[in-house]
């Protein structure tokens, strides 16, 4: 057996570019993203022409949220309770729990999210149609959790999209999950459709 | 229940047939020699009473000193298993042969154990990462990782 001589196999494109965009997004992602909180100051904003066409859209759109089905680990199976019989998600209008997410707009990201996964998070994120919502549910989600301090996993996933609810546990009952799911609506009844 | 083998009793048969290419034998294991691991292996497969045919986990530790890669051999014809052993020394580019053409299943363990320990496997017919992306520095499960 030859020491000096290496059987390394040569490394494809799809390899290198998958490593490139890992690492690029790993050195965008040190900071976390600031929360989305500008509509703290929406009331004020807000005038009397639209304010009713703000209620209608805000009352259509918290009472008809469509989650995106994404479960990265144990939470996951929190959510799945939740969606099913017992605790009954229906009752807030989210019967289905979408596959595609250009046909969802709040995004559940339930469990710990690696740093191999987060372009993954990223492009399904940015290919949701606004306006969207993203709870993040269980510790790890919301710091890493125990594996913070790993070498292979996001500590946090507002590093790579921003987050409106954070629903800590570990994981959170499905009572959790549909507290945060209340705070949506009571999030979304506060929006306008008034843009700067 | 399978029957694990005596490691002494395997290394009085290996010796035999290769002489020179046990390092150490107790009840639970059997240590090789590095450079003689894939003769070792493949007389292992090869062997009708001891006929190991599968190779049902591969892992490695880390002893600081030298790296130990432990293959844990199982025949389903005798169900009989056997733990095998061999270390390497050198922290920069530590090398043992591959066994994929003894075994198909070392080829995702060897390149995990490559991943993750950074033992270079010579033979394998594509080693790389496996768990991490490429660009990764280090190898996380090494103890002086950090």
């Amino acid at each position: 057996m030859e020491i000096g001589r290496y059987s390394m196999a040569p490394l494809d494109e799809i390899d290198v570019a998958e490593g490139l965009r890992i690492n690029s997004l790993m050195a965008d992602s040190q900071q976390p993203i600031p929360d989305p909180d500008s509509w703290l100051d929406e009331e004020i904003r807000r005038n009397v022409l639209i304010t009713t066409v703000d209620y209608v859209v805000d009352w259509a759109r918290s009472r008809s949220i469509f989650p995106l089905m994404f479960g990265l680990a144990c939470c996951a199976f929190e959510m799945i309770g939740t969606a099913a019989s017992r605790f009954d998600i229906a009752r807030f209008g989210m019967d289905i729990f979408r596959w595609s997410p250009r046909q969802a707009d709040l995004m559940i990201v339930a469990g710990t999210l690696t740093w191999k996964m987060a372009p993954a998070v990223k492009l399904v994120y940015d290919q949701m149609a606004e306006p969207k919502w993203v709870i993040a549910m269980g510790q790890c989600s919301i710091s890493g959790g125990p594996f913070k301090e790993s070498y292979s996993v996001v500590p946090g996933i507002n590093r790579i999209i921003p987050v409106d609810v954070y629903v800590p546990g570990c994981p959170p009952r499905p009572e959790g999950l549909i507290h945060g799911i209340r705070q949506i609506h009571q999030k979304i009844v506060k929006e306008s459709i008034n843009k700067e | 229940m399978t029957t694990a083998l005596k490691g002494e009793q395997v290394a009085r048969t290996i010796t035999k047939a290769l002489p020179d290419s046990v390092a150490a034998a107790d009840s639970m294991s059997v240590v090789v020699a590095s450079q003689s691991l894939y003769q070792v292996a493949e007389f292992l497969k090869n062997t009708p009473e001891l006929d190991f045919d599968y190779l049902a986990n591969l892992t490695a530790v880390d002893y600081m000193g030298y790296f130990e890669v432990v293959y844990h051999l199982v025949s389903l014809e005798h169900n009989h298993s056997l733990v095998l052993k061999t270390r390497c020394h050198g922290r920069d580019k530590p090398t043992v042969p591959s066994l994929v053409k003894i075994w198909r299943s070392a080829d995702l363990q060897e390149r995990e154990v490559y991943d993750l320990m950074g033992i270079v496997f010579d033979g394998h017919p594509n080693l790389k990462r496996l768990l991490l992306w490429e660009g990764f520095v280090g190898h996380p499960l090494r103890r002086d990782y950090l």
